[in-house]
């Protein structure tokens, strides 16, 4: 038997959908040599969409005003509660309001180079042009964005770039876009041309003759398994950060629709391409079942330090000025305090692994507002921040007006996900990937306030231009019905799984393995992995994963309400999507963005790139459980923006 | 913290349902309610029971999925979401009650867990904007004075996660509704559905049937976000504007 | 359940106001306005039994002549009648409709009860029908002098009142009544205020001050008559 780590090399893979030419007209050339599809029959058409996030909603309210029959899904109980809800700093736009140098090319430029060349030129530049044209439809919906006193658009700075392009509605952004999305999406239901399932999760993707056509899902209330069929399937059902079991995801985010569009035939590319965010309220004990966001705005006016001196244990306003280390300013001074994220959080993790952490058991830094608040006045200070102090408040009893508030790194947003050409479909005709459930935007590490940006943009633009050009090359399917052999087969492997986590009856919950797998992806797959590290993981994982099948207990049966069975089948996914990860992380012997090898670094502790061996996107081909998958690589080119070691010093 | 617990259990819809009574112990102060839940339910899933059922997701107060009544407050003792309550609003010993909203319009679903989709629907008949993907002006076109600008925004800030609707004595969904309207209704690109927006949502409410407003003030009360009371006799001028208008928006 | 709104059949505007709990709030509000400005003259006028017999019953066939020549006897008396009674209708079917609705959309109490704000929201709903029965025995007793203790005299008023406020069960009656109305206006008179939309944050507080002092004054002022009766300053 191979081990997991035997992978084979498959043929190479392409974009071929992606234009050749000067790369700011590639977009006009696509959707230019996209076919349409008659507006009289679109209507024949239907398209599923699976989430309701920003990605989602906006995709299924635009495919629906387009004349489309729309059939979407989210397991929530309400379309408004997705997850892009909790984004909290803002949405990034190339619109220069402020006059201050920004342009297309210089939000392109920031965000190819923030990835640290990991993404595909072409698709960050559509990104780029595209963000300024978001900013006016939602401004259109009503999102109420901050404004000046006179009446126009507010924006502020974010990490990782020298301009003022992000535009925020408070410390909620993310609340006020997805409203405006699924508001959008409210108008469209009422309208009668979108068919919405809440509370329903798919659990399969119905693939016939090598086209997606349509999906499994488990309506949660009843318990009863239906399928649902389609011409196109749009996935937008976000990341996978809850692998690692903590995360700053909401506690029903889930891997599963992408993993079994995986199993079925989609490629998962840079599967260990994950964020840490910096800037996250430490966590207090084994009881932790999430970690909480604070908003990257806050590295706008807050300073991060330490103590200079090892195990300093006195309270932060004790340890005078001269005897703190501000790091960030030390390290990186031109960037300060609002360099990229995934060097904010491997620079807090240093200075945690000196023994200089803060904090209960030193996993924390010091984030500290005292200038800020000498500077602008408190009452400046709440304005812009008031509800993130509340909220740090609230969870840590602490307040962040008088002591310095304590963060540390954790996960919070996954690059890497279903592999997309330029249409953003996947390797699986007729499937289709969007927002963060695809890979395609932001390379080995994205900025701040661009997910939000990237999620409407294939949402409200991208797919719906894009998926015209699928649907008008297949007019005429053939209908689906239940009795295809496909669809028969799909949808007994998911009765099946679901009986058999119900009858295995074993002596563990699913929690106890989520985090036993959580803590050993944080361990080995977290912010510095090494060689050693994740051999280790990828020799426990399958041990974990036939522990699972042989003592998990799932209460209840599986014709009601049962949120065990929920949570445990979702598991299942994490505990083979896991070791793809770690796989991928091992493979990748280069340090790039928020994979950070150990074995690769320059001689100053910085992430060192081997952009010869390894300036490529990971896609990966499933086989089976436990075998090792096949490696796709997608060679990238930059003709715009030359690879360079990235220095935010 | 040792804890007893009195938790709503129900089936289904259908079943009638009882508070059971649980003991948990070992419960710290640092802990969110839920986590308190959680930890509850790690020992029912164990002992052969069924966990009690209850909505959650983002658990930092902004997905409004979390909807307990805790000791008769709709999300406990604290002006915030069930997710954001810590233990240490409580005592060593204290019996906790945790109940679902009740709302003729919010069905229990099973234990915790109810059913909010109305609000849904309230949404649907005319909580939006008509904008089209695609046919936005240029986003400065349209100036917006900041104080409506920040009067939209205190509106926006509903989660929709129905604790007015739980705290009110008459089940009624002003509040809700209200807040989406004023929302709305002041900015100028709210401006053209002004008035059907108000009238179709306040429609939907009724039929969907929610109580009336009594203007007992314990939504506002309850609203984790402080939607304010007097949203609601903004929304009221608003929907009495409409009314005077009516012929001329095709009514 | 389908979009009750969206039917092609336009209603008309009276049935979009009664069909709605703010219209018939708002029905409410406008019938409680009418009866408060009824309630304020009518306490005025009352306060005239401290001048004399001679004063009070002049003021009330003044009202029974008030418009002439324009109007006819008694015809301004009768409009007054006619509005009042539609309001009292109005308030009251509205109140018991809305009533209805909100207990039907919250049929199970919690378990767990605490005392709650809904003390405004009970007290309107037995405060009116104690208000209610009140006037039935009000307009039978010095109206029509039906229930009238002693001999009802027509067009003699003031003993008429003196005749009412001589019994126990007269005094109690009314000043229980009366407190009930200050209770009734002190939340109703700010509550229309909100559901005719003139709350707002900043007006709030006067809005609050307004109700308090119209609902201190019509009931200091109407107790004031049997009190006068009862320590024979008016006799």
């Amino acid at each position: 038997m191979t081990s997991y780590t035997d992978y084979a090399l498959g043929e190479p893979i392409a974009d071929t959908k992606a234009p050749s030419g000067p790369v700011a007209e590639r977009w006009d050339t696509r959707r230019f040599e996209a076919k349409l599809v008659n507006p009289a029959n679109r209507r024949k058409h239907t398209v599923i969409v699976v989430g309701t996030g920003l990605a989602g909603g906006s995709a299924g309210a635009t495919l629906a005003e387009q004349g489309y029959h729309v059939v979407q899904f989210c397991f929530q109980d309400s379309p408004r509660r997705a997850h892009s809800i909790a984004a909290q700093g803002g949405i990034n736009a190339a619109k220069n309001y402020r006059n201050d140098g920004d342009s297309i090319h210089r939000l392109f430029y920031d965000t190819v180079k923030g990835g640290d060349f990991r993404a595909r030129e072409s698709n960050v530049h559509r990104l780029a042009q595209i963000s300024v044209e978001i900013i006016d439809q939602c401004v259109a919906q009503g999102v109420p964005f901050a404004r000046e006193y006179g009446g126009l658009l507010d924006t502020r700075s974010f990490g990782g770039v020298q301009v003022s392009r992000t535009f925020y509605a408070r410390g909620q952004t993310g609340q006020q876009l997805l409203l405006g999305a699924y508001q959008a999406l409210s108008r469209q239901i009422a309208a009668g041309n979108v068919e919405l399932h809440a509370r329903t999760e798919m659990l399969d993707l119905i693939v016939v003759d090598g086209k997606a056509r349509g999906i499994v899902a488990r309506d949660l209330v009843t318990g009863k398994i239906d399928t649902y069929f389609a011409d196109a399937v749009v996935l937008a059902s976000g990341g996978y950060g809850n692998v690692f079991y903590l995360s700053t995801n909401a506690m029903n985010s889930n891997a599963t629709a992408v993993w079994r569009a995986h199993r079925r035939g989609a490629y998962f590319a840079n599967p260990c391409f994950t964020q840490i965010h910096p800037t996250c309220i430490p966590r207090t004990g084994e009881h932790q079942s999430k970690l909480t966001l604070m908003s990257e705005s806050l590295r706008n006016d807050g300073r991060i330090w330490v103590p200079k001196a090892k195990g300093d244990t006195r309270p932060a306003a004790a340890i005078p000025e001269d005897e703190r280390d501000y790091y960030l300013e030390r390290i990186y001074p031109s960037f300060g305090n609002l360099v990229p994220r995934d060097i904010a959080s491997r620079a807090a993790k240093n200075v945690c692994d000196e023994g200089r952490g803060v904090g209960p058991g030193g996993q924390g830094v010091y984030l500290d507002f005292a200038d800020a608040i000498a500077r602008m006045g408190r009452d400046k200070v709440e304005e812009k921040y008031g509800n993130l102090f509340e909220m740090y408040e609230r969870i840590t009893a602490e307040n962040p007006y008088e002591v310095p508030m304590r963060i540390y790194p954790a996960v919070h947003y996954t690059m890497g996900g279903l592999w997309v050409d330029y249409d953003l479909q996947t390797t699986v005709p007729g499937l289709f990937a969007i927002g963060e459930a695809n890979f395609s935007d932001h390379g080995a590490n994205r900025l701040g306030a661009s997910a939000l940006m990237q999620g409407l943009a294939d949402g409200y633009f991208v797919l719906p231009s894009t998926i015209n050009d699928y649907l008008a090359r297949n007019p005429h399917q053939e209908p689906v019905t239940a009795e295809h052999p496909a669809v028969a087969e799909a949808v007994a492997e998911t009765e099946d799984r679901l009986n058999l986590l119900l009858a295995v009856d074993g002596d563990r919950t699913p929690d106890s393995f989520h985090r036993e797998l959580g803590e050993l992806m944080w361990e080995y797959c977290g912010m510095a992995r090494t060689e050693e590290g994740l051999r280790k993981a990828l020799e426990r994982i399958p041990q974990i994963r036939e522990e699972f099948w042989r003592r998990i207990k799932v209460p209840g049966t599986g014709e009601e309400f049962n949120q065990s069975l929920e949570k445990a089948n979702r598991i299942v996914d994490y505990l083979e999507l896991a070791e793809l990860m770690c796989l991928d992380a091992l493979h990748r012997a280069e340090s790039c963005g928020g994979h950070f090898r150990e074995e690769s670094q320059t001689p100053d502790g910085e992430a060192a790139r081997r952009d010869e061996e390894f300036s490529y996107a990971a896609a990966w081909e499933f086989r089976e459980t436990g075998a090792a998958p096949v490696l796709h690589k997608e060679d990238l080119v930059f003709e715009y923006v030359h690879p360079t070691q990235r220095s935010y010093a | 913290m040792k804890l007893t617990l009195r938790v709503w259990r129900q089936q289904n819809a259908d079943a009638d349902g009882a508070m059971s009574t649980y003991e948990v112990d070992g419960i710290s102060a640092d802990m969110s309610f839920l986590e308190m839940l959680d930890t509850l339910n790690e020992e029912l899933i164990l002992g052969g029971e069924d966990p009690v059922a209850f909505d959650h997701d983002c658990r930092e107060g902004i997905c409004g999925a979390c909807s307990l009544v805790i000791n008769g407050d709709a999300h406990g003792p604290e002006r915030t979401t069930t997710c954001q309550l810590h233990m240490r609003a409580f005592r060593d010993g204290d019996t906790i009650d945790v109940e679902p909203w009740r709302a003729a319009a919010f069905p229990v679903v099973k234990d915790l867990v109810v059913d909010r989709s109305a609000f849904d629907r309230i949404i649907q008949a005319g909580g939006y904007i008509s904008a089209p993907t695609g046919a936005a002006p240029e986003a400065h076109a349209t100036p917006v004075p900041k104080p409506d600008a920040d009067f939209a925004f205190e509106h926006a800030e509903c989660i929709g996660c129905g604790a007015c609707v739980a705290a009110c004595p008459n089940g009624s969904a002003m509040l809700f509704t209200s807040a989406k309207v004023n929302h709305l209704n002041v900015l100028p690109q709210g401006a053209p559905e002004r008035e059907t927006r108000v009238l179709d949502m306040v429609g939907q409410m009724d039929a969907e049937g929610f109580g009336g407003c009594t203007l007992t003030g314990e939504c506002a009360t309850a609203c984790p976000k402080g939607i304010p009371l007097p949203s609601i006799a903004a929304m009221n001028k608003e929907w009495l504007r409409a009314t005077r208008k009516a012929k001329k928006v095709g009514r | 359940m389908a979009l009750a709104t969206r039917t092609d059949r336009k209603p008309s505007l009276t049935r979009t106001v009664w069909d709605s709990t703010v219209g018939k709030k708002a029905v409410m509000a406008v019938s409680g306005l009418i009866m408060l400005t009824y309630l304020a003259v009518h306490m005025f006028g009352n306060l005239k039994i401290f001048f004399g017999a001679g004063d009070f019953n002049g003021y009330a066939h003044w009202l029974r002549t008030v418009g002439e020549p324009f109007l006819h006897y008694e015809w301004a008396l009768w409009i007054i009648r006619v509005v009042l009674v539609a309001a009292v209708v109005a308030h009251a079917v509205s109140a018991y409709q809305l009533s209805r609705r909100d207990i039907r959309a919250r049929p199970s109490q919690y378990v767990h009860r605490r005392p709650r704000a809904s003390y405004a929201t009970r007290t309107m709903r037995w405060g009116g029908v104690i208000l209610g029965l009140f006037i039935v025995w009000h307009v039978l007793d010095l109206t029509t002098g039906t229930v009238h203790p002693g001999g009802f005299q027509s067009g003699h008023p003031y003993q008429n009142v003196i005749d009412t406020f001589s019994t126990w069960y007269g005094n109690t009656i009314y000043i229980v009544a009366m407190l009930a109305l200050g209770l009734h206006v002190q939340h109703g008179f700010w509550s229309a205020a909100q559901t005719l939309g003139a709350g707002s944050a900043a007006r709030d507080r006067i809005l609050k001050t307004l109700a308090n002092v119209l609902a201190l004054v019509l009931t200091l002022g109407f107790i004031s008559v049997p009190v006068a009766v009862m320590t024979g300053v008016v006799s």
